[in-house]
């Protein structure tokens, strides 16, 4: 999924130099729409992302905000769900709709000669301004869903996925998955999705990115056309606070499996968190780096108990999960568990070494052109800014901020933020013969 | 298991597009190189193809590739174990390997003048590998976990597993690129030492380099770090060609899972074995006229109109090195049985056989391939993917260029004809997920080796 992936991409990855930074264009258009734009003419080709901040957070039952994005191709005023498939198709343009806890995200990817554009942006128009929501489609969706549910309880990482979040945020709407359950399912009625589009699909709660093959001048009137095809609106409200865990948790789920999954973690970071750099910096170093992490030295390389043991942030509108994982053979669970706590306690107790910090300093900004190194990466990073409201020299100032940390303050912000003896364990799998 | 769809040069699509052409080495030790500069941001990406994989590997020993792939991270006559990652992540790079069936690939995507790292890296453990007899016990049980998570708690990944099992008998198609468990269990170092000298030098590697970089100063680079490289006597590569088969296979396979699922897998000729040169790629086109967006028959027929699947996909690979299979695979809609799925799929399969797709459907496929052809230049490493496994699994890079003409050139009739040439049962292997229950009651499934102690 895409807003997971870039979620995921921008808390791990981002770094940047001022000489590789895409010139970024921002603007409002008549309706209220930030626009982000960044020109890139060397190949014939436009992405387009429009944001809405519309996702699960906003749920009013699980799966609505889901469905919501789902139906908007499967029917409009003048189109069925075969004009509209076709319409894109024939044209050769890729349209997704998307939808995770923060973010909607509806996705356009055309040729940009104008005899593919044109038409792929009219229909783009009409998908997200005039949907019908036809019932056949509705009834078909719903269906989709429970299958995808069903599929969810054949995957142990899916199992443990939800248990977390659910442990995770109780009652905070974060809690809500975006496929909802089966109880939720069953009450969502086309009225549901309906005020659910009308409430939040209005171009005072979205954010427009476009990428690609247009100058400044085909942007801005691109730009109006999608916007002023919206209803002005309102931006959504602020979402509560996210509550720090008061004690661990653990919860062991039995499945056949032949390993057992393991996930680990607590509320972490904001996207404009004051501690954002010292632990992104520091749990590069603790699980984010991939083999040359200490936890998959730990797990992997010295015990080889698990072929992937990680650690990430993932920075949300309200604090989004700081996440451990790994899955063991089930007789190994207990031994990996063990270790993986005792890593993280270390950590926290001791923090990295100034030789880690230096090498994780080096990786992160000597990185930087990788993480812009094409359109769609350049389009999720500015839908992720834009979004989130972050200023337009976040990409300029990001090296400095990393390299400006010290081993004291990934201390001092572990010691104060990260708790490893409250945090919400789950175990999915086998007992152990 | 990855699609192999094409770039072009665009020429149809806009006159002029700021790309070179792809620049072709060779090194007098057999090494070849190629390099496509792209500079758009000032990055590059370099990849090391080995023509070795899951195929060229026999009973007993099968994943070996993987885990070889494995241990050339684990540290060679003048890098520490896990060093060489070490360097790359101190340079900003990212990294990491891939096994296929065909081939076995170790990339770099690097600040474009730290390509020299990466050379000097690669050609160290190009020749120089040491396998240590601890590092590859823990490495067995690495890989082992890596099975179970990928495959064994996968009921999906169970079933391809078994499919494929069915479909070949005597084609290394056959066996998994991770190889079985028990073969896994039992890798000893020796094993891995032969694997690596027989497969691992020069003449055995194409080098592809996509990013900010000049071709002749790339091959410059590449003289001085694998010039020195001493060549190998490649063993030779027996054919295994399939056995013709006779009658259609089917497969059970029982497993915890909460949905059915059903795959079908028609013998098909490749690129690299066809008689008729056109007819992969009409292949590829009846499964872009089935499976090809939205608005393909499969969505519009069996997951909107009949609703009788949650989701039906079709693909061909047409650039495997050895004849491979048409994969359909399905999930059925609630209250519908994989009985409903398949027939719905032979239903849509006749309509193909019975009359040419229409002339909006065959147009439709051709302009998705020229825009993804052009998509696909958004991503360094894509392009040089794709050049890394033609030339790999024996066939020439410029194939990349041609496929949308290739595309372009087939007509409705060639898709009815390889529609009725191989869409036939003695072509024809079906296997079925039964889902078992999955509450704990269920006895553990395992990969028919109980597990080292």
């Amino acid at each position: 999924m895409f807003v997971k992936f870039s979620l995921f991409l921008s808390g791990l990855l981002l770094a940047f130099s001022v000489s590789a930074s895409p010139q970024i264009e921002n603007w409002q258009t008549s309706k209220g729409t930030q626009v982000y734009f960044v020109k890139a003419e060397e190949l014939p080709m436009l992405d387009i992302r429009l944001v809405f901040d519309a996702g699960a957070a906003r749920d009013p039952k699980g799966g609505v905000a889901l469905l919501t994005s789902a139906m908007l191709n499967q029917g409009t005023q003048n189109k069925d769900t075969d004009a509209i498939a076709t319409a894109f198709d024939d044209v050769g343009a890729e349209f997704s709709a998307e939808s995770e806890r923060d973010m909607a995200v509806m996705s356009l990817r055309s040729l940009s000669k104008p005899d593919a554009l044109e038409p792929a942006i009219d229909t783009f128009v009409e998908v997200v301004s005039q949907p019908a929501f036809p019932e056949k489609s509705f009834e078909r969706l719903i269906n989709q869903v429970k299958t995808g549910l069903q599929g969810e309880k054949q995957s142990p990482s899916a199992i443990a996925e939800r248990a977390f979040y659910q442990q995770l945020y109780g009652d905070h709407p974060y809690s809500t998955m975006p496929m909802g359950t089966e109880a939720s399912v069953n009450e969502i009625t086309i009225a549901d999705l309906q005020q659910f589009y009308q409430q939040y699909y209005v171009a005072n709660n979205a954010v427009l990115v476009i990428v690609g093959d247009a100058d400044i001048k085909q942007a801005k009137s691109l730009a109006e056309k999608i916007s002023s095809a919206l209803p002005a609106g309102t931006k959504a409200p602020a979402l509560p606070a996210v509550e720090p865990l008061e004690t661990a948790r653990e919860v062991r789920l039995p499945y056949p499996s032949s390993q057992t999954t393991i996930l680990m973690g607590q509320p972490g970071l904001t996207r404009d968190d004051a501690d954002f750099f010292p632990l992104y910096v520091g749990n590069h170093i603790l699980g984010g780096s991939g083999l040359v992490s200490i936890i998959s030295n730990e797990i992997r390389e010295k015990r080889g108990l698990s072929y992937s043991a990680y650690s990430y942030f993932r920075p949300m509108r309200e604090a989004g999960p700081y996440q451990f994982g790994l899955q063991t053979r089930n007789d190994q669970a207990d031994q990996a568990l063990e270790v993986l706590k005792q890593t993280v306690m270390d950590y926290v107790e001791q923090g990295p070494t100034e030789d880690q910090l230096i090498a994780a300093q080096k990786n992160i900004t000597g990185g930087f052109a990788l993480r812009l190194d094409s359109n769609s990466k350049i389009a999720d990073y500015l839908a992720m800014m834009g979004f989130y409201q972050l200023p337009l020299d976040h990409l300029e100032t990001f090296n400095s901020r990393v390299n400006a940390v010290t081993v004291e303050q990934i201390k001092a912000a572990y010691k104060k933020r990260i708790y490893p003896q409250k945090m919400v364990t789950v175990l999915v799998g086998g007992e152990t013969e | 298991m990855h699609t192999l769809k094409k770039i072009v040069w665009a020429l149809l699509i806009v006159p002029v597009i700021g790309f070179a052409q792809v620049s072709e080495y060779q090194l007098d030790n057999g090494l070849k190189l190629l390099v496509k500069p792209d500079n758009r941001a000032p990055v590059v990406v370099s990849q090391v193809w080995y023509k070795v994989g899951s195929s060229y590997e026999h009973n007993g020993i099968t994943g070996i590739s993987h885990i070889l792939e494995h241990m050339m991270f684990k540290g060679t006559e003048n890098l520490g174990p896990n060093e060489f990652s070490r360097i790359i992540a101190e340079n900003g790079g990212s990294e990491n390997a891939f096994t296929g069936r065909d081939y076995t690939a170790y990339f770099q995507t690097l600040e474009k003048e730290r390509l020299e790292i990466s050379f000097r890296l690669e050609a160290e453990r190009m020749r120089n590998l040491v396998i240590d007899d601890a590092e590859l016990l823990k490495e067995r049980e690495v890989v082992a976990e890596e099975r179970r998570m990928r495959t064994d708690d996968n009921p999906q990944s169970l079933l391809r597993e078994a499919m494929n099992a069915a479909a070949f008998v005597n084609s290394p198609y056959h066996h998994p690129v991770i190889g079985w468990m028990n073969d896994i269990n039992h890798y000893n170092p020796d094993d891995l030492r032969k694997w690596y000298q027989m497969w691992y030098a020069p003449n055995n590697a194409t080098v592809v380099v996509v990013g900010d970089v000049e071709p002749d100063a790339v091959y410059q680079l590449a003289q001085k770090y694998f010039g020195p490289l001493q060549p190998e006597e490649l063993a030779t590569v027996k054919p295994q060609i399939e056995v013709t088969q006779r009658g259609k296979r089917t497969v059970e396979l029982k497993a915890p899972a909460e949905l059915p699922y059903l795959m079908m897998g028609w013998k098909v000729p490749v690129v690299t074995t066809a008689a008729e040169e056109w007819e992969p790629y009409a292949l590829d086109v009846m499964a872009g006229i089935l499976d090809g967006g939205a608005s393909s028959r499969f969505a519009r027929e069996l997951v909107r109109g009949q609703q009788v699947a949650s989701g039906v996909s079709a693909y061909n690979s047409a650039f495997s090195r050895l004849d491979d299979v048409f994969t359909i695979a399905g999930t059925p809609a609630q209250g519908k049985t994989i009985d409903d799925v398949k027939q719905a799929i032979f239903e849509q399969i006749d309509k193909v056989k019975q009359s040419p797709v229409t002339e909006a459907e065959l147009q439709r496929v051709k302009t998705q391939v020229i825009a993804s052809s052009v998509y696909q230049l958004d991503s360094v490493f894509y392009q040089a993917m794709q050049l890394g496994m033609l030339e790999t699994v024996g066939l020439d890079w410029r194939l990349a260029d041609s496929y949308p003409d290739k595309i372009s050139a087939i007509t409705a009739e060639q898709v009815q004809q390889v529609a009725k040439k191989y869409f036939i049962d003695d072509g024809l292997t079906v296997a079925e997920l039964i889902p078992m229950p999955t509450d704990h009651t269920t006895p553990r499934p395992t990969s028919g080796d109980p597990h080292v102690r």
